[in-house]
């Protein structure tokens, strides 16, 4: 059995890279690239999956929510992806890049009787992405 | 290919072991655990997996799945009290985990025929959390 519960935070980035040119980063990335950066709502999906324990439960929620709160949230929210998150400092601060460090922060020291199944992050409404976990 | 039917309903619960301490309840189901329930607004998403039938064209009656989803599920769930009224919840903690699982052994004995199967149980118990059950032990 899976179980999925979603959080949220907010967190500025600007896309940049230093492998190209200013203008080439302007012509690749758009307004992502806009100097002063720009922020985002970004939602977070966290996938746990095992058996249902004795419980009823496949994970304690509130285990599960201390877990995504002190090593995701408290580092993600209100934080500029650019400057705040030294595991971030010389990748681009894509989402492809945040789901990847999300996964990693979890899964180091994961000590869940459920297995960390899938880490989802939606930028927007309209972009999501998914990683599962293997 | 796989068809997705969704349904609502609303129901409260208590999560609780009446053998335990209050204590030993909060620490496990949190304020799921408060004596006198409380309520959700469930939603369910069924998917079956089968390939179109060459006449109809179709996987599945929908008519028919609304159906059986409203006996087996909506009706006798919808505005109750799930520890209350609606057996086994009576004896089985009525999580969420325990409730995809009972919808499950409800609805998939009517659902499985020739070429279709029920493929996944989705059910959130608020927008936030959900969970996916497969119909694994």
């Amino acid at each position: 059995m899976k179980l999925t519960s979603r959080y949220r935070f907010s967190a500025s980035h600007r896309l940049d890279t230093p492998a190209l040119s200013p203008q080439e980063n302007q012509k690749l990335y758009g307004k992502c690239n806009n100097p002063h950066g720009h922020g985002h709502d970004y939602v977070l999906e966290i996938t746990v999956d095992g058996p249902v324990d004795q419980n009823g439960q496949v994970v304690n929620r509130e285990a599960l929510d201390a877990v995504v709160r002190e090593r995701v949230l408290t580092r993600l929210d209100h934080k500029n992806l650019n400057a705040d998150i030294p595991e971030l400092a010389g990748s681009v601060t894509t989402t492809e890049n945040l789901a990847t460090l999300v996964r990693e922060a979890l899964t180091k020291g994961w000590t869940l009787p459920a297995r960390l199944a899938r880490v989802r992050i939606s930028e927007t409404a309209r972009n999501t992405f998914e990683l599962e976990v293997g | 290919m796989f068809l997705t039917r969704k349904a609502e309903f609303s129901a409260s619960h208590v999560c609780a072991n009446p053998a335990w301490s209050t204590e030993q309840n909060q620490a496990v189901y949190g304020n799921n655990a408060n004596p006198n329930g409380h309520g959700h607004n469930y939603v369910l998403e069924v998917t079956l997996s089968g390939d179109p039938d060459p006449v109809t064209g179709m996987v599945f009656d929908l008519r028919e799945l609304k159906e059986i989803l409203n006996r087996e599920v909506v009706d006798p769930m919808d505005h109750r009290f799930l520890n209350k009224e609606v057996p086994p919840f009576d004896r089985v903690i009525p999580t969420t985990e325990n409730l995809a699982v009972e919808i499950w052994k409800r609805i998939e004995p009517q659902i499985t025929r020739e070429g279709v199967s029920l493929h996944n149980v989705r059910l959130y118990e608020t927008t936030d959390l959900f969970v996916d059950y497969g119909g694994e032990r």
